[in-house]
């Protein structure tokens, strides 16, 4: 099935001579879609496009893209934003790196198009700190764009204004979360706000704002170049058009990025046939379907379509299409240990179920681990993610929670183990 | 007082200025600018951060202690963040932690006395797939093992 997988990103990446404008304008149809747009698009007919092509976010909740758009205030006399995502933060995640590493412009044609079509004409991108490379290719890109007349006054002689900044953040997971990173745009703490007001209405220096994950932007160029239904109908499932990129890691023999048909494959099959099996002929004993947050998965489970709704029936999540590939030598209790940790380690401290219970956990799994927990630790731990979850401001609370509840549904025996002495910490 | 930071931080900070509509949204990159320059970010140039952007000493510090990535505390002139997230912890992250604390003769979080490396251990860096990854200084080791890791330092105390 994957063989003929119809891919829009995969074949430009590796080869760092892509990044250019010139192998942008001869291989990829560059700005093709931005002439299209400014040869008599009306903003409306753009958003209209982008929600036939019926593409869902990529950056962790899987929201349709064109809504988002629509709900920016079309009245509104302030100036409005579109914030591109690039916080690529969640673990397992790194294929909006691959997207500025190695095709920067068609993330810029999006940025341009999007812009236009919510009345934006200063863009920014918030790029995670420790992408320190990728923010100065993506600078220079943006550099030979608008040396081009691609960005700047008067693009394409239709009068529309627009730059782009990148914005480098400084380290803070916290930062991916939509209100968080504009609150670090800001010159603030990374912290989430209170919704509503949501950033369509009240975002970037309070004014409507589009925030939106690079592969989501990426792929707007593509859907005005073929059409809003062809992209659409990349996807092989209902409601979710177009392809994925999928960060595939862990315990199979061939890690990487890589692009599939949207609800083309399931994740046995993306396992053997992009990652070539498990490494060194173990057995498969887990998978992290969706980033670290997302509920963990048995072996017996991984016959499933991957895909947004297909995942979220068997009780998991697609989020960023981070897929993690664990063995039978993993031992699940330190696994999740180093899980909790990153949760306590990142919650921004705003909301106390967070804030504490995030550290609790993380102490009684260390308890566990090392032996010096009690049986009744088991469902104190299960207890607390309870009251963690869906009690807080934003879904950090929630993702802490996942994790949890899922190993100890799935693999409670291992953590038994430990409560009983049968079991100790090497 | 002493001005800490160069004329190249001020020009910097004006080529930014028209790109954001107003001088807070500044802290973030003026932070960056500062700490490229003097390695770490002591009290004077942070005093002197907000004295440029105009709000109180207290805000930038509320700001700067929320990232990670700005050093409130001097580092050495190598820093070695090794991701012990769970793709990298899948691929042997943990055994590259014990042997950079081995050879460097330091734990985790501690600089070298000789000021040369400091050994942290870093959250996800969104590098998994050719975990394990290290971001020395400012570039990203992938595909990292202990050889690998052996040669990063040795080359880095040649070049002292």
């Amino acid at each position: 099935m994957s063989a003929e997988q119809n891919t829009l990103f995969i074949q430009h990446f590796w080869k760092d001579s892509n990044r250019t404008l010139e192998y942008y304008l001869k291989n990829m149809n560059g700005y093709e879609a931005a002439k299209k747009v400014f040869a008599g698009m009306t903003p409306d007919q753009v958003i209209d496009e982008v929600k036939k092509a019926n593409i869902r976010g990529r950056g962790g909740a899987g929201f349709p893209m064109g809504m988002k758009w629509s709900f920016i205030p079309k009245n509104s006399d302030k100036p409005k934003y579109l914030v591109c995502n690039a916080d690529e933060s969640e673990p397992g995640t790194c294929k909006d790196r691959q997207i500025m590493r190695y095709t920067p412009h068609v993330l810029i044609e999006g940025l341009l198009i999007g812009s236009f079509a919510i009345g934006c004409h200063h863009a920014y991108v918030y790029i995670r700190g420790e992408y320190v490379r990728e923010a100065e290719l993506l600078k220079a890109a943006i550099d030979e764009a608008r040396a081009a007349g691609y960005l700047g006054k008067n693009i394409f002689g239709s009068g529309y204004d627009l730059e782009i900044t990148v914005h480098r953040g400084a380290g803070a997971y916290i930062c991916g979360e939509e209100t968080g990173l504009l609150n670090s745009l800001e010159g603030k703490r990374g912290e989430p706000r209170v919704k509503p007001p949501f950033p369509a209405v009240s975002g970037a220096f309070s004014c409507p704002t589009a925030v939106n994950n690079v592969e989501s932007i990426a792929n707007v160029p593509h859907i005005i170049r073929m059409g809003g239904e062809a992209f659409a109908g990349l996807g092989k499932i209902d409601k979710s058009g177009g392809t994925r990129l999928i960060s595939l890691s862990g315990h199979v023999q061939k890690p990487g990025v890589y692009e599939m048909q949207a609800g083309s494959m399931t994740l046995r099959q993306i396992i053997d046939q992009f990652g070539g099996g498990l490494l060194n002929g173990r057995r498969l004993k887990a998978v992290i379907p969706g980033g670290s947050s997302s509920p963990v998965l048995t072996a017996d489970e991984i016959d499933v379509v991957y895909d947004v709704e297909p995942l979220m029936k068997i009780g998991t999540m697609m989020g960023s299409a981070a897929i993690m590939v664990i063995n039978e030598d993993t031992d699940m209790v330190k696994l999740l240990l180093r899980i909790t940790k990153f949760y306590a380690h990142e919650s921004c401290g705003q909301c106390t179920p967070c804030r504490e219970g995030c550290h609790w956990m993380e102490s009684i799994l260390h308890k566990i681990l090392h032996g010096e927990a009690r049986p009744a630790d088991i469902d104190l731990l299960v207890d607390v993610a309870g009251n963690i979850g869906g009690k807080t401001l934003c879904a950090l609370g929630d993702a802490a929670a996942m994790p949890v509840q899922s190993f100890l549904k799935k693999f409670r025996p291992e953590f038994e183990a430990y409560v009983k002495g049968l079991k100790r910490h090497a | 007082m002493e001005k800490q930071l160069s004329q190249k931080f001020y020009e910097a900070m004006k080529d930014l200025e028209p790109r954001y509509p107003n001088k807070k949204a500044l802290i973030l990159p003026a932070l960056h600018q500062a700490q490229a320059e003097c390695g770490w970010l002591p009290p004077e140039v942070l005093a002197e951060v907000a004295a440029y952007i105009g709000v109180h000493e207290a805000q930038i510090r509320e700001v700067a202690s929320f990232y990670t990535m700005y050093n409130l505390k001097p580092v050495g002139k190598n820093h070695l963040r090794i991701c012990t997230n769970v793709a990298c912890c899948l691929r042997g992250a943990d055994e590259l932690m014990s042997y950079a604390e081995r050879k460097l003769g330091i734990a985790c979080g501690e600089t070298t006395p000789d000021g040369m490396f400091t050994l942290s251990e870093e959250e996800c860096l969104g590098a998994c797939t050719t975990a394990p990854v290290m971001m020395a200084n400012d570039d990203y080791v992938e595909n990292l093992d202990i050889n690998g890791l052996n040669d990063w330092i040795e080359r880095a105390k040649n070049e002292r």
